[in-house]
């Protein structure tokens, strides 16, 4: 996979003739399939290494973004095979940026609450069950685990996700 | 990427779960645990200190079974939990809806 670097400067450092930094981003374009997931996770972790995360927060965006590209399958294309998945990662000067993108129908996220409820255990008669609404968990997620998340609907080419989340303290 | 291996025990089953619990692999996941339910086990021990990576379509496959084990009487408890296991579970709220164990001996024991 081709990895481009961009060199620029900062214009409010003061050694400007000598201070640079990097921006680097890739990208990658997949079947909407359950099996790619892996890929998907194997690609953004190398992203995210080379940004600097630990072991925690590669963790954390691996599960980001298998939990949006399990979404794209299941609730835009509803169903695998039925288009690709294009995901591009960057590193800025102060965020490491994950773009997703699909051409399946508009994705609402009005539609999905913010936050799962807390999962209960009520009793029915005799029966014990579980009032458990599991289906909200990946946007969840996502919002937990990146520190901004936008989805954005283009008119036809589809939907946009954006991830954000902040590069570690040096 | 995910290998299950069951053993039934006098009262128990135990299920040892290593590797990585996704969309991909889940069904995989979901049909072990129905085949044992449908096989009248509804006392299960999920051996989970090699499962290196779950997300919600594992959680929703742990849920679903709890669900239906308790219907029957039965629970799904959890052994050995890896960090990553109990780092989800505990991102979505579940982990106080499992009962889970810090070895396997205990878990099976608990039944």
């Amino acid at each position: 996979m081709a990895t481009r670097w961009l060199m620029a400067t900062p214009s409010s450092s003061p050694f400007n003739a000598s201070v640079t930094f990097m921006d680097k981003k890739d990208s990658l374009t997949v079947p909407g399939r359950y099996n790619e997931i892996r890929h998907i996770c194997d690609f953004v972790a190398e992203g995210a290494a080379q940004a600097g995360f630990d072991e925690d927060a590669i963790f954390q965006v691996q599960l980001a973004c298998d939990e949006a590209c399990t979404n794209i399958i299941e609730h835009t294309y509803e169903a695998e095979n039925a288009g690709k998945i294009q995901i591009s990662w960057e590193i800025g000067r102060r965020t490491f940026t994950i773009i997703i993108e699909d051409s399946g129908k508009r994705f609402d996220p009005g539609e999905i609450p913010p936050a799962p409820v807390p999962p209960t255990a009520v009793r029915v008669g005799q029966e014990e069950d579980y009032d458990v609404k599991v289906g909200g968990l990946g946007v969840y997620f996502m919002r937990k685990l990146m520190d901004k998340v936008t989805f954005h609907y283009n008119e036809g080419s589809g939907n946009v996700l954006t991830m954000e989340k902040r590069l570690p303290e040096k | 990427m995910l290998d299950i291996n069951v053993q039934s025990l006098k009262r128990v089953d135990l299920i040892s779960i290593s590797g990585r619990v996704d969309s991909s692999t889940a069904p995989q996941l979901e049909q072990t645990l129905e085949d044992r339910m449908g096989e009248g086990r509804h006392s299960l021990v999920l051996e989970m200190s090699d499962v290196n990576y779950l997300s919600s379509a594992g959680l929703r496959t742990l849920v679903s079974a709890l669900r239906a084990c308790k219907k029957k009487g039965g629970d799904v408890r959890i052994a050995n939990p890896s960090e990553r296991v109990s780092e989800v579970m505990a991102l979505a709220g579940l982990d106080s809806l499992f009962t889970m164990y810090d070895d396997v001996t205990m878990a099976v024991g608990s039944y």
